[in-house]
């Protein structure tokens, strides 16, 4: 081998990492230069027609918000996160418990499947008020609220998934004379792990919006009365930072199931 | 991939002793009925203990049936099974027999080792007394060639490896008869003939009896001490073929003329059926 071919085969890869680091670069840099494009067409949209802040805020009015009013929205936070994860535990813990007994008993299916589709068809928005009337104003109301929005779509998920078990290795563990305890824990829990999370990524972002939308029925802390606290006293640099908070929540609960679901599937 | 040639080790074994056979399965006027349909007619077999049946024909002629009555997971309607002297559901219950389906059926999120000891696992709730192979699943794993691929997950393994997980799988109870659908049928040319000759070698090792069920003549051939030939519509025995050719087998007994002439005669059975 010459020298030339050692020399041309060492720098080969070279260009190859480069491309891969300049391609990753690419795929952050065009998405981020787009928003802060459109972040500064707002900026200089707001000012160069002077539009008043309560109308529109300009971005460095919002920002402005962010450290003046940072206790404040942190104040608000934290109930309503708690109200969020309280809401998607209960809501897909009786999902799961739920699908668990339709694939257990056909009868409990039938019977209970019907109830489930009537109450998801009542829009949220329609049956807060009344879950407020019967809660109260107090958080419990919110956490109802949160869970019912979360509790569908988890249980068609897991229903399917406990289902999704192949007529192959139903067999196998008939042949290997499998109780019923043993197929359940084995075979059907693990094969609806894949559903269950894509149930629980809907449910992460859901269960923020079904809490907001409970303290707007009635609530004096948390993101949602202070959505509609800014909204009437035309606070809008505060209404637009308590929009994006509330999108960082969901975000950050959309994440958080989205790390747990790469841990636990490895197949 | 290493070929592991335990035929090497392995002697002649009892395979060869045929006038003192004790039965391993025996099916005596045995019908299966699916509604008015009937899938298997009037079955009478004895399987001797060690034997290698491969069973040939046409499709829909109740092959696949015929494993999933001897395996106890479709009643017989008339006639009776017998394994080892078992009903079929003491047999089930004892672990006699093992089943490899046409695909691996193996569970994605297990290790390929956590996969082998499947069978360990099951059925202890019932109190079964589950024996166990001599061999440990890591010695199982290694026997099907798969050393140092037992942390990977099935979808990491080709076609072949799953299903050479699925052998050891059902090695891992000490079965006295293995019932195989069309384990290879799924597979390349190259691997299929790579594991007809490991699973010779399993077979002479082990002294297991197999009921192979392919749509391979040449397979049904090469892998068979006799094919059982059925016949369709419904399914009875068009004839059983003693293959009398040499236990030691390699590939190139494919090209002799023996080998061709059983493959002829099997084809011309076939087109009767």
């Amino acid at each position: 081998m010459s020298l030339v071919q050692v020399s041309a085969q060492a720098e080969d890869p070279k260009p190859t990492v480069l491309d891969h680091i300049r391609l990753r670069a690419g795929s952050i840099a065009i998405p981020l230069g787009t928003a802060v494009s459109l972040l500064l067409i707002w900026q200089i949209g707001v000012r160069l027609f002077e539009v008043p802040t309560y109308i529109a805020p300009a971005p460095t009015d919002v920002l402005a918000v962010f450290t003046n009013e940072f206790a404040l929205l942190m104040r608000n936070l934290w109930p309503t996160l708690i109200e969020s994860l309280s809401g998607f535990l209960v809501g897909n813990l009786a999902a799961i418990l739920i699908a668990v007994a339709f694939v257990h008993s056909r009868t409990i299916e039938k019977a209970f499947f019907p109830i489930a589709v009537f109450i998801n068809t009542i829009p949220i928005l329609a049956i807060a008020p009344i879950l407020v009337l019967i809660f109260g104003a107090g958080m419990t109301a919110k956490v109802v609220i949160a869970a019912l929005i979360c509790f569908f779509p988890t249980l068609v998920n897991m229903v399917r998934g406990l289902q999704s078990v192949s007529p192959q290795a139903l067999e196998l563990a008939r042949i290997l004379s499998a109780s019923k305890s043993e197929v359940f824990w084995k075979i059907r829990l693990p094969s609806s792990l894949p559903f269950l999370f894509s149930a629980l990524k809907i449910a992460a972002t859901t269960c923020v919006i079904g809490a907001i939308v409970g303290e707007w029925i009635g609530a004096d802390v948390g993101l949602g009365a202070l959505i509609i606290d800014s909204t009437f006293n035309f606070r809008s640099p505060l209404l637009y930072a308590t929009v994006f908070v509330s999108s960082g929540l969901s975000v950050l609960l959309f994440t958080a199931v989205s790390v747990a679901e790469k841990l636990v599937i490895r197949w | 991939m290493p070929v592991q040639r335990l035929a090497d080790i392995a002697d002649e074994g009892p395979h060869q002793d045929m006038a003192s056979r004790n039965v391993a399965a025996c099916l005596s006027g045995a019908s299966v009925k699916f509604g008015s349909f009937t899938a298997l007619e009037d079955i009478s077999l004895e399987i001797g203990e060690g034997e290698f049946w491969t069973i040939l024909g046409p499709s829909g002629c109740g092959k696949s049936t015929m494993l999933r009555l001897v395996s106890d997971l479709v009643p017989a309607a008339t006639g009776d099974v017998e394994i080892l002297g078992k009903t079929t559901e003491a047999a089930r219950l004892a672990r006699e027999f093992a089943f490899v389906f046409q695909d691996a059926t193996l569970l994605p999120w297990r290790s390929a080792l956590k996969n082998v000891e499947l069978p360990l696992e099951m059925g202890r709730k019932r109190g079964l007394k589950i024996p166990m192979s001599d061999k440990s699943p890591q010695d199982l794993l290694d026997l099907v060639g798969l050393k140092g691929r037992e942390d990977a997950l099935p979808h990491e393994l080709s076609g072949g490896m799953r299903q050479r997980v699925a052998i050891a799988r059902a090695l891992v109870c000490k079965p006295k008869l293995l019932l195989m659908d069309e384990p290879f049928g799924a597979l390349d040319e190259m691997t299929r003939d790579h594991l007809n000759l490991q699973l010779r070698d399993i077979w002479r090792e082990t002294g297991v009896t197999i009921l192979f069920v392919t749509h391979s003549i040449p397979e049904a051939v090469f892998l068979g001490q006799k094919v059982l030939m059925l016949k369709a519509n419904p399914g009875r025995v068009k004839q059983v073929v003693d293959i009398d050719l040499p236990s030691e087998r390699e590939i190139a007994l494919r090209e002799t003329p023996d080998f061709n002439r059983y493959c002829g005669q099997l084809r011309r059975l076939l087109e009767e059926c």
